[in-house]
């Protein structure tokens, strides 16, 4: 008993004197033994010249994609590729640094005044868009670790009817937009949280993690890469750059012979067929008239969507914590007493006053405000798009890959029995 | 005739299209270039921001957390009496289980001389909780601080403890500079 109330006594005496003299409680010893300070170890983070090898080899896979899309025309070499890639840029380096997360490290340094984008990333981010602008989706066929793991897994996928995979392409810009606003306001990386495959790669996943993980493969066995088709945010910027794309993946490397065996080869359903030529004067005049229509709307889109996502700023602004704290702290003042409630704690431990906390907190809110109505007109113009491109018809003559959906895996080219050189393979 | 112009014309919508999308992705790189560093970032805790609210133990993507604790050895008292090492107002002074401020034993005690004792975490053994750190923070000298270690840390594009930190405490820092210990600060402080 006596020992304890010292030892109280002695630390209250020491707390008291380090206060005062602003030096340290406890003063270094001298020691007499000759003893020698050691220091603390600090293990390098992995080096700087790592990194840009991680650009080297992507350039490297998406040529070589390239190459193998457009030239070698091999489905087997795309494989091989994009199994290099899972294993380098998935599990040897776990899924970071990745061009779908890229968008948001973009996005902060736009917004963010403090922060500053790192030369790799800004890379992963240019690069694969560059290349599907001249070559189409080559970084999704071989280069993205997330569609390789999907890839692999498609065992006996499905058609599915062309509405639902004309509604389920719209989720990614919602995502893309909701990445974009969290990103800008920097409250989260919501990309990089919700990232369903990457508890895989570092075999660390926590069970909700590997669950939806787990979903999203078992999904893909039937409907074949659902988190690219669905979700993949850096997906939807893909697909308008390889839909413009100069050079692009054919099924045919010669005259399409309307042979219908590659109709069903693409599990994707990104391969569309020749249109039909019964087309009336009257079913132009139709057309024209629904394009003129649609295309006038898209102002009203996006003003309507705009003015939605305004409105529903307070909803999204509550992921951000400083604000869900604030809001905690107005709805709920006798939290304050909770002792358990960490961030409560620091708060109030932390000196700052409760006004400038309110005030921060509507300076956040403020830029949600901006944020909705940019999300929302966003939102609103690609619907509006989505409609206009219905209303136009654009004629085929033969089978072609959608160049915006295709990923150009080359699943469809052994398919084709036409060679190089024009002349058609026997079939059995 | 009227199929070749309508070729060409896609042709055209094509091409000028693919020119103001390269445009846009260069004008969107060009932008950010500017902005850009060669440096490449880490995350890592700032010891004086940190409250030891213990999220690092259980928020970190890794399990055990890449946080560890790291006794600043220049900023150590070598206490007998180690407010970090022993609970606050345990009854005998021996290094039994339930008197040991660390829940999983990864600190070392090792007799230096009389009365100083030299304490080394077990990264091993360490899981980030903070309860050491508190405990030196609040009576002793703040030697054992929380640091981010990056031979286990994997540099996620954002830290899953930065972003529940509830003091904003976890911030990048450049890659060439990546740990903030208080002993570089105690040193400058006295020179």
């Amino acid at each position: 008993m006596r020992k304890y109330l010292t030892i109280i006594l002695f630390l209250i005496a020491v707390t008291y004197s380090g206060l005062v003299t602003g030096q340290q409680r406890f003063p270094k010893p001298e020691f007499s033994t000759g003893y020698v300070t050691p220091s603390p170890t600090t293990p390098e983070p992995r080096a700087n010249l790592l990194e840009y090898t991680d650009v080297v080899v992507l350039v490297i896979v998406l040529a070589i994609a390239s190459w193998i899309a457009i030239r070698k025309r091999s489905r087997r070499a795309m494989l091989w590729l994009s199994v290099f890639s899972l294993i380098y840029f998935g599990f040897y380096r776990e899924g970071c640094i990745c061009s779908i997360g890229a968008i948001q490290n973009v996005t902060l340094t736009l917004f963010d005044p403090l922060y500053a984008i790192s030369l790799t990333a800004l890379l992963f981010f240019l690069i694969p868009l560059i290349f599907a602008l001249f070559f189409g989706r080559t970084f999704c066929a071989a280069a993205c670790p997330l569609g390789a793991i999907q890839d692999l897994l498609i065992i006996t996928p499905f058609s599915t009817p062309v509405w639902i995979r004309k509604t389920l392409s719209f989720i990614p810009y919602i995502y893309l937009g909701l990445a974009v606003l969290y990103a800008a306001t920097g409250t989260d990386f919501i990309i990089c949280r919700y990232d369903p495959f990457v508890g895989f790669f570092r075999a660390n996943a926590s069970f909700n993690m590997f669950l939806i993980g787990a979903c999203f493969l078992g999904l893909g066995l039937f409907f074949a890469r659902p988190y690219c088709r669905i979700f993949c945010p850096y997906g939807a910027l893909l697909n308008l750059m390889s839909r413009f794309s100069k050079w692009h993946l054919a099924i045919t490397p010669a005259q399409c012979i309307q042979c219908k065996l590659c109709s069903t080869s693409c599990p994707f359903d990104a391969i569309e067929q020749p249109t039909e030529e019964v087309k009336s004067d009257e079913q132009e005049g139709v057309n024209l008239k629904r394009f003129i229509i649609f295309g006038l709307l898209i102002p009203v889109w996006i003003i309507a969507g705009g003015y939605i996502g305004s409105k529903s700023h307070v909803f999204l602004s509550k992921a951000n914590p400083q604000v869900h704290l604030t809001e905690l702290l107005i709805a709920h003042p006798e939290l304050k007493n909770d002792v358990n409630n960490i961030d409560i704690q620091t708060f109030l431990t932390s000196g700052k006053s409760f006004e400038v906390q309110v005030k921060e907190a509507e300076v956040i809110r403020h830029k949600f405000y901006i944020g909705g109505w940019i999300f929302g007109g966003f939102i609103g113009f690609i619907i509006g798009m989505m409609l206009l491109n219905q209303s136009v018809f654009r004629r085929r003559k033969d089978y072609q890959p959608n160049k915006g959906d295709c990923y150009s895996c080359g699943r469809c080219l052994k398919y084709c029995p036409v060679k190089k050189d024009g002349t058609v393979a026997e079939i059995d | 005739m009227a199929d070749d112009k309508k070729f060409n014309r896609r042709d055209f919508i094509q091409n000028s299209m693919r020119i103001t999308l390269g445009l846009a992705v260069a004008g969107l790189g060009g932008l950010t270039l500017m902005r850009s560093t060669g440096r490449n970032y880490v995350w890592q805790i700032d010891p004086f921001k940190c409250t030891q609210c213990g999220r690092c133990a259980t928020s970190c993507v890794m399990t055990p957390s890449a946080v560890k604790c790291v006794n600043a050895y220049d900023l150590c008292g070598y206490c007998d009496l180690c407010t970090g090492y022993f609970k606050n107002g345990v009854k005998d002074l021996n290094t039994g289980a339930e008197n040991l401020v660390c829940p999983t034993s990864a600190i070392n005690r090792k007799f230096i001389e009389e009365p100083y004792f030299q304490f080394d975490i077990n990264e091993k053994l360490c899981i980030g909780c903070g309860k050491c750190v508190k405990g030196c923070t609040s009576f002793g000298n703040g030697s054992f601080i929380l640091q981010i270690r990056h031979d286990r840390c994997k540099n996620c594009n954002e830290c899953a403890i930065a972003r529940l930190c509830p003091s904003d405490a976890i911030k990048r820092v450049p890659a060439d500079k990546p740990y903030l210990i208080k002993g570089d600060f105690v040193k400058k402080d006295k020179s």
